[in-house]
């Protein structure tokens, strides 16, 4: 029978199944960081259990760690403490830390993929609900709670039911000022945040296949946005071509078999989905989110939906929420609305193709004095690129505030935060109240965009800039 | 701990979408421990800035103390894939969930710490909220074994629950036994796998 590369992935990890009961699926990598692996390694400890596969478990600082000058001792001493405690952990179960100081440092899945670590028909998992992004490979990767950590530390295997598939079918192609930011935008306004709940994406189409692997990554990322397990692209050429070379890239003959492997991945003629769901890059605009969860956007020069229009009295209500919380009034366009903080980075958009692209709209110009521009990039391998190619002195000549490798703003767990009451553009993947710290008001928009509207001071349509 | 019946009021939340930033927000999130949280369950929906408990809101206020039942607008726990959501719930005193429909991360953690969630069509979601608006001290049973809710006015609706989930609460026993038992299965696979699996040697 056809099979979707879902069912591939799926079928190829399976290490037992029995009826009535989630099957044990076997993980090919895992990814941990300083939130939510603490109480895991802990539990382990508590059953006297090793971690069964170290070699295929990697550690990294991102979430909680400043993004301020790394030679400076960290002065939150609870943030410390956890970083610590990671340490000693990866010490005492023998595994690989990319720590503080260490030149692979980077957000966790921003450098997974950068070291060719993350690599077509694998599974992956991390403790954060963003690991879709490696689905960009044609990997099937799972955010996973804490307990599941545990379980994938000491096992190197997940109990999942199996998902539904879910086709996520872009076709046509992109106009210019219009980005992979905005395909994942579009498509959870259009299927809702809940909408892919028990499924896993696969993103098809031309549009899709004509993005970059850092764009696909963007798209994949927000797969949980839409209420996924885990969204994917299936490998091609593109995805050969980057990952060839990559630190931890099959090399030599071992690359050849990989590459026929890999090539087996995509779906099958005839396979069939649980569900499809259309989107037309042609007719794409800007996308900026005008409320309180990332299904709630626009195209930028819409006007924001007003409660008076909303039948439903539950979704009135949800609407009147969001809008009071943003203090915005609904029924006309977001374009011109005042901004006070624009951030650039976070694991949707902070690798290299995002800085340049920001870069690119704030050369030769200085952003608005009312703005507090943050650029954060993904890891260190994007700062070193970044700086050969000059890109931190454009954000500083432009007046941005150009920092060290982490998720800052995304989170606001690092005191990187956006005040009561801002309103923040920010090219993250979250705009729930409070994410950017308490009272912050987010719109989640492209790299383009936030670039833009950081020169005008207001929410920009980047196309009257280019 | 074994997972018993539960006979509780309800703590009525009708904001659909709420989400795990909501429930305890990133700021709490340093801890090396799952202690603590339940103070800070729902922290900026439930303080003002200075942190004192602003009295509207459903939490500070008297009559749901001792509640163990939430209930909640659709999809409930959608965002991050934090535990320490469930860890919160559960220490604040929360034994159940009811909504129309719960994001998987969410879900899946909570039936790993006590926490059922109960799926509910509509209507009876709807019933619930106006059951608890026109008495506040109104009582639904929620029985695991059979699956089943009863609602204030004595209709007993079931709800799903998964067989393996279900034999975990109800026995108190953990996942990590079960995975653990297959051990031999897991290094079979692994002997097996075709190609280089191990990207980071
Ligand atoms: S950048 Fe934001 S969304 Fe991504 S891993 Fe970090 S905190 Fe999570």
């Amino acid at each position: 029978m056809p099979r979707t590369i879902i069912e591939k992935l799926w079928d190829s990890h399976v290490v037992h199944e029995q009826p009535g009961a989630p099957a044990l699926v076997y993980i090919d990598l895992h990814l941990i960081h300083e939130v939510t692996s603490a109480q895991a390694f802990q539990g382990l400890r508590e059953r006297g259990l090793k971690v069964r596969r170290p070699d295929l478990t990697l550690a990294t600082v991102d979430h909680s760690i400043p993004s301020t000058d790394r030679s400076l001792p960290i002065v939150d001493e609870l943030g410390r403490k956890q970083l610590e405690q990671l340490d000693k952990n990866c010490q005492e179960f023998g595994i690989r830390l990319y720590g503080i100081h260490s030149d692979r440092q980077g957000i966790v899945h921003v450098i997974g993929p950068e070291l060719g670590l993350t690599q077509p028909g694998m599974t992956v998992v991390c403790g954060d609900s963003h690991t879709a992004t490696h689905g960009a490979f044609g990997a099937l990767a799972f955010g996973i709670g804490t307990s599941q950590v545990e379980h994938v530390l000491a096992t190197q295997c997940l109990l999942q039911m199996k998902s539904k598939t879910y086709q996520v079918q872009v076709n046509g192609a992109l106009k210019k000022g219009v980005s992979a930011k905005d395909i994942i935008l579009a498509v959870i306004a259009k299927i809702g945040i809940g909408g892919g709940t028990g499924s896993v994406f696969e993103y098809t189409g031309p549009a899709v296949r004509a993005l970059s692997m850092e764009e696909r990554m963007t798209v994949c990322n927000m797969s949980i946005e839409g209420g996924a397990r885990a969204g994917l692209v299936a490998p091609d050429d593109t995805t050969f071509q980057y990952l060839q070379g990559r630190p931890h890239a099959p090399k030599g003959a071992d690359w050849d078999a990989a590459v026929a492997r890999w090539k087996q991945l995509p779906t099958d003629d005839g396979a069939r989905y649980d569900h499809t769901v259309t989107i037309d890059a042609d007719r794409l605009e800007p996308m900026i989110t005008f409320g309180t969860n990332p299904g709630m956007g626009v195209s930028i020069n819409a006007a924001v939906p007003a409660p008076s229009q909303i039948a439903d009295p539950g979704a009135r209500a949800d609407l009147e929420k969001a809008l009071r919380y943003m203090g915005i009034e609904g029924g006309k366009p977001l374009v011109g609305h005042k901004v006070d903080v624009v951030f650039i980075g976070s694991c949707t958009n902070s690798r290299i193709s995002d800085l340049r692209t920001a870069a690119s709209v704030l050369k030769g110009r200085k952003v608005s004095p009312n703005v507090r521009v943050l650029v954060v990039p993904g890891s260190q391998e994007v700062k070193r690129q970044a700086a050969a190619e000059g890109l931190p002195e454009v954000f500083r000549a432009a007046g941005a505030d150009y920092r060290e490798p982490g998720c800052s703003m995304c989170l606001a767990m690092n005191g990187d935060m956006v005040e009561p009451g801002q309103y923040s553009v920010s090219t993250s993947n979250r705009n729930f109240e409070g994410r950017q710290g308490p009272g912050a008001r987010t719109f989640l928009a492209s790299p383009l965009t936030a670039a833009a509207s950081a020169i005008t001071g207001v929410v920009t349509d980047v196309r009257t800039l280019l | 701990m074994k997972f018993q019946n539960v006979e509780s009021r309800l703590v009525p939340m009708p904001a659909t979408n709420i989400d795990t930033d909501q429930i305890i927000p990133a700021r709490f999130l340093k801890t090396i421990s799952k202690e603590g949280l339940g103070a800070n369950l729902f922290c900026d929906w439930r303080y003002d800035k200075q942190g004192n408990p602003k009295p509207d809101f459903i939490l500070n206020q008297p009559r749901i103390q001792g509640a163990q039942v939430l209930l909640a607008g659709d999809n409930f726990g959608c965002g991050s894939s934090r535990e320490h959501a469930p860890w919160a719930l559960t220490q604040f005193g929360f034994r159940a969930v009811i909504s129309t429909s719960f994001a998987d991360i969410f879900r899946g953690n909570s039936l790993k710490n006590g926490l059922l969630p109960v799926i509910v069509p509509p209507d009876v979601h709807a019933e619930l909220f106006g059951a608890v608006e026109q008495n506040p001290a109104a009582v639904v049973k929620i029985d695991l074994a059979r699956q089943t809710l009863t609602t204030p006015a004595g209709r007993e609706v079931p709800f799903p629950v998964d067989g393996f989930s279900k034999h975990c609460l109800l026995e108190g026993v953990d996942e990590m036994g079960y995975m653990l038992q297959h051990d031999a299965r897991i290094a079979a696979f692994e002997a097996g796998r075709v190609g280089s699996i191990n990207t980071l040697t």
